[in-house]
């Protein structure tokens, strides 16, 4: 599993980077992005999830590998 | 504040300030969104109040046709222009808005706010100290109203000896919105003049915080203008106070009331990053507003240039459509998409600082209070308008 930040959208609530740590960062400004290349620790997905699923603007997106 | 007829009809004649939406806006919301999911009333020179989440979301995101100009509702029309407004960014429009608000968000950002906790843990704990002994506190009056208001004075570079003179302030711009125009327009010379002074005595001392950062600010190569600078500073002052003691004085009344609620978090500190988020979604502070900017049509409703809109993100947060069990506080509510600080481009920039401020008076209050229960229902008393939170709110310890 893999997630994306959508930069046009995050505001900078900052929900995900609190439930997701491990996960998602804040800049300097309190947007959010995905840590490396977004790639998420199995160990984790149940946060990640969760982190997508608080997102107040829909910002992130998880991308399932095959 | 000011005189107004009492509502009668809530879909076609209602008041935000009204008595009856202070003491309980939750069965009036749930009845508008089921039978008028757009209202309309005449007062305040026609304004609208959606209160389904997708409505609100829609239109907080729409800066095509609705302006930020004022988002206060009141009796008058904002006399600063668009894009800039009277108190930037709030009150900006893009594509202005996106530098004035970048400039602010660093000082905001989850790390600045961070290294504010443990003198916001302090003066938390300085003033339970002070209320230990006493059978009965006012949460409101002698505990959440002070901590906003110490830490902004701090950030901003107030004296703190002016605290009082922030909550007159505050309850001139937030709740003096039904007062005549010359009336209102009166507080905010007040507010401007105090700045002012404030202003003078940094530019002739600068230290280390926002009005000095402020002044020093450039947009683009240009240094901020002075109008800028005191609106921003105006909104930082006031947008902090009674927002955030609403959501501590909120949060204690909602634990008075619920004891299995308290007990639990009593019992397990770690759950409180998760409470919290549900005590914001169910007693969120802040309903904003925009000004219609021309004549418009919002699913067959025909929005007047001119008219308020309010945004009722409280409203939105009670939404069955987006919640379920809405109307109930689940306080290990997990997914909780809630929009207490707005949602698109005006997103509360204090929002960190609000949460921080939050987290941190509720676990000085709980360590300090474990037990507690409303000492007189009758007496509580809740600021009605677009921020709403208990004011007067006697609880009874042990």
């Amino acid at each position: 599993m893999r997630v994306h930040v959508d930069e046009q959208r995050c505001e900078g609530h900052g929900r995900c980077y609190a439930i997701a740590a491990g996960v998602f960062e804040p800049d300097d400004l309190g947007n959010s992005h995905e840590r490396g290349d977004g790639t998420v620790d199995p160990a984790l997905e149940h946060e990640a999830r969760l982190a997508v699923a608080n997102c107040p603007e829909h910002a992130i997106d998880i991308v399932e590998e095959p | 504040m000011g005189e107004h007829e009492a509502v009668v009809d809530w879909a076609t004649d209602f008041d935000h300030t009204d008595d009856a939406w202070a003491a309980d806006p939750f069965p009036i919301w749930d009845e508008l969104r089921r039978t008028c999911p757009v209202a309309h009333s005449d007062r305040y020179g026609g304004v609208w109040l959606p209160t389904r989440h997708d409505d609100v979301r829609a239109i907080a995101y729409d800066t095509e046709h609705f302006t930020s100009r004022n988002v206060i509702v009141n009796e008058g029309r904002p006399i600063a222009p668009a894009p800039r407004g009277v108190a930037p960014p709030i009150s900006s429009d893009p594509p202005f808005h996106q530098g004035a608000r970048r400039l602010l968000l660093p000082a905001f950002a989850p790390q600045a706010i961070d290294a504010l906790e443990a003198s916001t843990r302090e003066y938390c704990q300085s003033l339970v100290d002070d209320l230990q002994g006493r059978p009965v506190v006012d949460a409101a009056a002698d505990y959440a109203q002070h901590i906003p208001v110490r830490v902004i004075a701090n950030m901003l570079g107030l004296p703190q000896e002016d605290a009082e003179l922030f909550r007159t302030f505050v309850t001139h711009v937030i709740e003096g919105v039904s007062l005549p125009v010359e009336q209102r327009v009166g507080g905010f010379v007040d507010l401007f003049d105090y700045l002012k002074a404030q202003i003078d005595d940094h530019i002739t001392t600068p230290r280390d915080d926002l009005i000095s950062f402020l002044l020093d600010a450039e947009l683009e190569g240009v240094p901020l203008d002075a109008n800028h600078v005191i609106g921003t500073i105006a909104l930082l002052l006031i947008a902090g106070i009674d927002t955030t003691w609403s959501a501590i004085g909120a949060s204690i009344f909602h634990l008075a009331t619920t004891p299995a609620d308290r007990q639990r978090l009593v019992a397990e500190p770690e759950l409180l990053p998760v409470a919290m988020e549900e005590l914001l979604r169910a007693y969120a502070p802040v309903t904003m507003a925009r000004l219609v900017k021309h004549d418009f049509d919002f699913e067959g409703h025909t929005m007047k240039a001119d008219e308020w809109v309010l945004l009722p993100f409280p409203a939105a947060n009670r939404d069955p459509e987006q919640f379920e069990q809405a109307d109930d506080v689940v306080i290990d509510r997990e997914v909780n998409r809630h929009a207490a600080f707005g949602l698109g481009i005006h997103r509360c920039v204090g929002s960190h600082l609000a949460r921080m401020e939050l987290r941190v008076a509720l676990e000085v209050w709980l360590a300090a209070f474990p037990a507690f229960h409303l000492a007189d229902p009758d007496a509580v008393r809740w600021s009605g308008g677009q921020v709403r939170g208990p004011r007067s709110l006697p609880i009874a310890i042990g």
